[in-house]
């Protein structure tokens, strides 16, 4: 690894220290990199006790992705560390090293990469591999990938290799080899006539298998497996259609408790916009469709596919508190979304206009019927289930309704209005077992106040009701902004509402950061809970925690 | 070996010291990205006949990026008239959210182009870590200026910047 490592970069080095002369003038280097530092704290109110922390009161993520790139020919490399990672990352990731190294090289229609990549084929229902440094995710290739585009309009995909599962290398008879192939054809681009056409039609279509050989006793396991999967985009003037079904064969694994029956997975998509008002709905269905390099893997990792959770994500404080997660085993829902500008100058819309949108969303788990007489829903070693495509199952996993107004009152002052209704299965999403949905009425207000063309003032007021969980909730955020360099924000989550006295706890945090052009500072100090946080102008994932915390950030 | 990488991480990074000061700025990469319609182009084939370009990384779940992207909209006229200016929004939504995307841009009216990079190709060949982060290009391609986060009345200061571009000043030296 080192040697490789030493290899590549004496290229580069010679190259660009060549070329940095102005022989030819093109090569170039970019990056960025990030810092993440946690000091933790005991915290009795919170449970974290000092015999918790053991002594452990650093947590430090960081990283620094470089890319060299001399016209036709790029490659580049990220290395990572964390030591320890902080609260809430997989502890697997412990370690440091360099776990994406890559070159590849671009000469017209053809595109040829080695070494770790990320790729999607569709919606990712057969293959998606990507990385998340907020949630320490990375899922990435190791082999090769070809790209060809022998047309416009023509791409074919090819990609041969193994996953990466954090710091441990690839053994013989270990995690699967991970086989694709993608096609997709735009009928407009590849056929002149229909360039000007109001009808824009482009097909896709993949096919993915896996190789993992049975090193199972107990059962006997298919070493290939394979998935399959047809999509289309449809353009109609101002009407979109698109959709993809994705079909795998039978795919025993932890994820399903080792059944052999069949998964698929299907998506359908329409919306109508036109200026000032886009409308959308979209139905999912996915039956059985957890699609892993390594069978025996159950957390966060291998993961060849992606199924999206469509249901709409929230982000401030008090309304990612229920965040939903795909239920790969089974789920069925639709979503319906609707986003309208009132005019300038009309009688609601006032001077400036007012926005609204509109969102429901529904996911239900599938209806499961026994597979055969002997055997019950998901029994190991049987075909599992049987399911009707059509009909929802009567366990809801997630029903959603936002309702969002936004309004500039005048030059200096806006606001957005929120209200959110949420029925949440807690017991199958965050394993609460035996706990009913929690219905929860959420209120926010989100003013802005202009008092010069730098600063301004920033405040949120959140409530959050519901006799389920940890009861009631409060929220107020104040943020003061003096741009382009400046923030200073505090906030208090108030749980005034929970049913042990000793549980009603004060989440406060203050914060301050600097930003120069791209690079970044911030600095921390409070409690902060699990969730989406967005605060001076980014959003990024926080876990639950109590203490210090420094985030540096640059890219070039 | 140690040895060897240690003189070659100094060289490289002693190379780019030097080419950054033979250069003007970086151009963009070779990448595929989609527009709303789902049809696939390299982003290299984009072009402003000499203009400035503004480039700006954002996604549905941010919420400043949504602001910035508002302020843009209520100034693209006078920018667009003053400058010649071309904004394009390029969304790094997911399979999640991806659909989404062209109603909710029409629901909003805005009137810039909007690019659509669902596994995230371009967010990294462009070194893009945190959103929102807005590139500045001057006509010939390259890039000038960087800036993440969005804090009210950025935007002033982004089209001062856009305005010395627009003018063939260097504005590189710029905080």
């Amino acid at each position: 690894m080192k040697k490789i490592i030493s290899i590549i970069t004496l290229v580069l080095a010679i190259s660009s220290s060549v070329y940095a002369q102005g022989f030819l003038g093109k090569s170039e280097v970019h990056g960025s990199f990030e810092i993440d530092a946690m000091y933790y704290q005991a915290d009795d109110a919170l449970g974290i006790t000092d015999s918790l922390i053991n002594g452990n009161v650093f947590g430090f993520n960081a990283f620094a992705d470089i890319i060299y790139t001399l016209g036709d020919f790029s490659a580049g490399f990220r290395y990572e560390a964390y030591l320890p990672p902080i609260a809430g990352f997989d502890r697997n990731l412990e370690g440091q090293g360099f776990p994406y190294l890559w070159a590849s090289y671009t000469t017209g229609k053809f595109s040829f990469t080695v070494g770790n990549f990320y790729e999607q084929f569709g919606n990712g229902f057969t293959l998606r591999t990507y990385q998340e440094w907020t949630l320490g995710y990375d899922n990435s290739i190791v082999g090769a990938r070809v790209i060809y585009e022998p047309i416009k309009g023509l791409i074919f995909k090819g990609v041969y290799g193994t996953q990466r599962y954090y710091w441990a290398k690839y053994e013989k008879n270990g995690r699967g080899i991970v086989k694709g192939f993608d096609g997709e054809i735009n009928f407009n681009d590849v056929f002149s006539s229909l360039s000007n056409s109001k009808v824009r039609l482009i097909l896709g279509g993949s096919a993915v298998s896996k190789y993992q050989s049975d090193q199972l006793k107990s059962l006997k396991l298919p070493q290939n497996v394979a998935s399959f999967a047809g999509r289309f985009n449809l353009g109609i003037g101002k009407f979109n259609f698109s959709s993809e079904y994705a079909y795998k064969i039978n795919d025993p694994s932890a994820v399903n408790n080792y059944i052999y029956k069949s998964g698929d997975a299907f998506i359908f998509s329409g919306s109508y916009s036109t200026k000032g008002l886009g409308v959308f709905a979209q139905f999912k269905r996915i039956d059985n469709m957890s699609f892993k390099s390594d069978h025996s893997v159950t957390s966060n990792a291998l993961d060849i596919n992606f199924l999206p959770p469509l249901i709409e994500a929230h982000t401030y404080m008090l309304a990612a508190m229920y965040p939903y997660a795909t239920q790969p085993n089974g789920e069925m829902g639709f979503q319906v979304e609707l986003t309208y500008k009132v005019p300038k100058k009309s009688k609601i819309g006032g001077k400036y206009g007012m926005g609204i949108s509109l969102n429901y969303s529904q996911m239900n788990d599938i209806a499961r019927e026994k597979a055969n007489d002997t055997a019950y829903i998901g029994q190991t070693g049987t075909m599992g289930w049987k399911s009707d495509f059509f009909k929802f199952g009567e366990q809801i996993f997630n029903r959603d309704l936002t309702i969002e107004i936004d309004k500039k009152f005048s030059k200096n002052f806006k606001s957005i209005f929120k209200y959110i209704y949420q029925d949440y299965d807690i017991a199958t999403i965050l394993g609460h077992t035996g706990d009913p949905n929690v219905k929860a009425n959420i209120a926010i207000v989100d003013m802005t106040y202009k008092f010069s063309s730098t600063k301004s003032i920033r405040w949120e007021l959140q409530g959050l009701w519901t006799k389920e969980d940890k009861g009631d909730w409060a929220a107020v955020l104040v943020e003061y902004t003096v741009s382009p360099h400046w923030f200073f924000s505090v906030a208090d989550q108030y749980n005034y509402g929970n049913k042990h006295s000793y549980e009603q706890i004060h989440y406060y945090t203050g914060s301050f950061g600097y930003t120069m052009q791209t690079t970044r500072f911030a600095l921390t100090y409070g409690r902060q809970r699990e969730g989406v946080v967005c605060v001076g102008g980014v959003c990024r994932q926080v876990p639950a925690s109590n203490g210090f915390s420094v985030t540096i950030s640059s890219s070039f | 070996m140690k040895k060897v990488l240690i003189l070659s991480l100094a060289l490289l990074i002693g190379g780019t010291i030097n080419a950054q000061e033979t250069q003007q700025g970086s151009k963009l990469p070779s990448v595929n990205v989609k527009t709303l319609e789902g049809e696939t182009f390299n982003i290299q084939d984009i072009s402003n006949n000499g203009k400035p370009i503004l480039i700006s990384f954002w996604a549905l779940w941010c919420k400043p990026c949504k602001k910035e992207l508002d302020a843009y909209n209520d100034n693209y006229e006078d920018w667009v008239e003053e400058t010649g200016v071309k904004i394009y929004a390029v969304s790094i939504d997911d399979a999640r959210s991806t659909a989404k995307v062209l109603p909710f841009v029409s629901g909003k009216s805005w009137e810039f182009d909007v690019l659509l990079d669902p596994n995230g190709d371009l967010k990294r060949a462009m070194s893009v870590n945190m959103i929102p982060h807005t590139f500045i290009l001057d006509g010939d391609g390259n890039i000038v200026y960087q800036h993440t986060s969005y804090y009210e009345g950025l935007e002033d200061e982004i089209f001062e910047i856009v305005k010395k571009v627009a003018a063939g000043e260097d504005v590189s030296g710029k905080h």
